[in-house]
């Protein structure tokens, strides 16, 4: 009997199993800094709160299971930056509603997981002033991926029942997922709830799953998601659940995107998704070449400019008054603003608000914003015609093994952003993907990315469980 | 385009960041090789083509207009030093 079935059945005292996990969390985060803020108070807090009302969790989905957020996703009174200075201190007086849904289904949240600075980033290195930057679970002088980084590392070392929350603007839950050798899934765009969720970019963001299995990102994706009415871009589809899911391959059409094998991806990346596919094969799937040449072309151009152009509007927010850092009120509005906004904002955030602030502006705006907003749509259609034929897309997740930060450090933001063109694509069409760890080169994971039309998750979670417990 | 540090510099005060003269020389480069890049849209025909802002046709998914609960003004005021009466208190606007 597992340790969560004990807990599950009241024969291990929660309260006591509870302060076992955030010691064993707390020792991770010495070694690895997965965490920005750890909610030990307020989890022992939910744990005994659980054992006093024991009959009502009885049977709740995530009875017992311990629960990450990424630093974006609020918690009540938890410490919760989006891993920026700017926020330091701000302690939300609400959950977030995967929060709230997490909570209510017995669900403890442990803490605050690390991340690049509002989610700007690819390997968590732009985390935000002050804050320690993740390192890779396999090898420590490595990028966990980002920009949800804490939260994958955290899905691979967690020697306790644990599944992590993510989020996901432009690829923010595949890439670290494959760099940790975890599942994650981004689901479609709407489905899961962003009320209280930090923003990065509106049409952009979406709160997903990571765990080491598949079955452990359908307990909590089936847990978090279903339609808000605090949220306004929240789908109104049944609420799916994803109980009974079975490993189910045989006659999906899968289509290979042929030009997310140039030459630019590593050859040790192209290696095992290759075997991934084949694996596929091997399970009854129909695969095929598929050229999708405007999505890779364009999307990571027409991602930069939207995501820029929506991040720069959302941080407009932050300027020392209601919430979050606080300045001594001298000189005028905007001196005051500029004044706090300059002193805590890291680098990348500048460099983003300084770009979408510029693509926004008059005499620019429709050359830069609403060219790509034009763009963006035909790269919807695109990938709407692509399912017309198949059930499934593969590529990789990151043209690279996990980098070195040594090797992080020589590029340029140019080269850093091009390190999502696999990912923006699916993220710009609000397509549901999944990254599945296929196996490992030169001790390094390798992941594989499934993408699905909209509101297709369970096609690519059965697909995923080809590969659960390899 | 060209972009240079005036230009980053007025794009700066609309921002509302005061960059110090070490970032701006910093990210001169950076963003003409960005914007280089990205300008690449332009050769896309979008010709009677509609702008996305969203990924998915949203449907009208507003609310019944039937009054609720709201936070508190002494819960909004608790995250600020800057309050005063019941308000917040912010820097002089003129």
């Amino acid at each position: 009997m597992s340790i969560l079935d004990e807990v599950r059945s009241g024969k291990e005292d929660i309260v006591e199993y509870a302060e076992e996990c955030m010691q064993k969390a707390k020792g991770i985060d010495r070694e690895y800094r997965y965490f920005t803020a750890i909610a030990e108070e307020s989890a022992i807090g939910q744990a005994r709160e659980i054992k006093k009302n024991f009959q009502k969790y009885r049977g709740k989905r995530l009875l017992g299971v311990m629960v990450s957020a990424k630093d974006a996703i609020c918690v009540k009174g938890v410490e919760s930056c989006a891993g920026s200075r700017i926020l330091k201190g701000y302690r939300p007086l609400f959950d977030a509603t995967v929060i709230e849904r997490v909570k209510r289904e017995g669900g403890i949240v442990i803490g605050k997981t690390s991340q690049d600075e509002f989610g700007f980033g690819s390997f968590s290195v732009n985390v935000g002033l002050g804050f320690p930057i993740p390192l890779n679970p396999f090898d420590r002088g490595r990028s966990c991926g980002g920009s949800s980084g804490g939260a994958a590392g955290l899905a691979r070392k967690a020697d306790f029942p644990h599944i992590a929350l993510g989020e996901s603007t432009g690829g923010s839950i595949a890439a670290p997922s494959s760099f940790c050798g975890v599942f994650g899934l981004t689901p479609t765009y709407g489905k899961v709830s962003r009320y209280g969720l930090i923003d990065y970019g509106n049409s952009l963001d979406k709160i997903g799953s990571i765990g080491k299995s598949v079955e452990e990102v359908a307990l909590l994706q089936g847990t978090i998601e279903g339609h808000d009415p605090k949220d306004s871009t929240s789908l109104s589809h049944p609420h799916e659940g994803y109980k009974e899911l079975k490993r189910n391959v045989k006659g999906m059409r899968i289509g290979v995107i042929k030009e997310a094998f140039s030459d630019a991806v590593e050859k040790d990346v192209q290696k095992g998704v290759r075997s991934g596919i084949a694996r596929l094969e091997e399970e009854g799937a129909v695969v095929e070449e598929v050229s999708l040449e405007f999505p890779i072309r364009y999307s990571l151009a027409t991602y930069y400019l939207l995501a820029m152009s929506e991040s720069s509007t959302n941080l407009a927010r932050y300027c020392g008054m209601r919430y979050g850092q606080a300045g001594e009120l001298k000189g005028n509005f905007n001196e005051y603003f500029s004044e706090v906004r300059s002193k805590h904002f890291g680098e990348e955030a500048k460099r983003r608000i300084i770009l979408g602030t510029f693509a926004r502006m008059s005499g620019f705006r429709d050359a830069y914003y609403i060219k790509a907003a034009k763009v963006r749509t035909l790269i919807i259609r695109h990938y709407r015609k692509a399912f017309g034929k198949y059930d499934a897309l593969a590529s990789p997740s990151t043209p690279l093994l996990p980098p070195k930060f040594t090797d992080i450090e020589k590029l340029t933001p140019l080269q850093h952003y091009m390190i999502d063109v696999p990912v923006v694509g699916p993220n710009l069409a609000g397509l549901p993907h999944l990254n599945v760890p296929v196996g490992m080169e030169k001790g390094l994971p390798v992941g594989m990315l499934l993408i699905g039309d909209h509101l297709q998750e369970r096609k690519l979670l059965e697909m995923g469980m080809v590969f659960d417990g390899e | 385009m060209d972009i240079d540090r005036k230009l980053i510099e007025s794009v700066a005060v609309v921002a509302r960041l005061r960059l110090t003269d070490r970032e701006v020389e910093k990210f001169l480069p950076q963003l003409k090789d960005v914007l280089e890049a990205f300008s690449s849209v332009q050769e896309v025909d979008t010709a009677g083509i509609e702008p996305s802002f969203h990924p998915l046709p949203l449907k009208d998914v507003l609310r019944d207009d039937t009054p609720a609960g709201c936070l508190g003004q002494e819960d909004a005021l608790s995250l600020t030093p800057h309050k005063k009466d019941g308000y917040f208190k912010g820097p002089k606007a003129v």
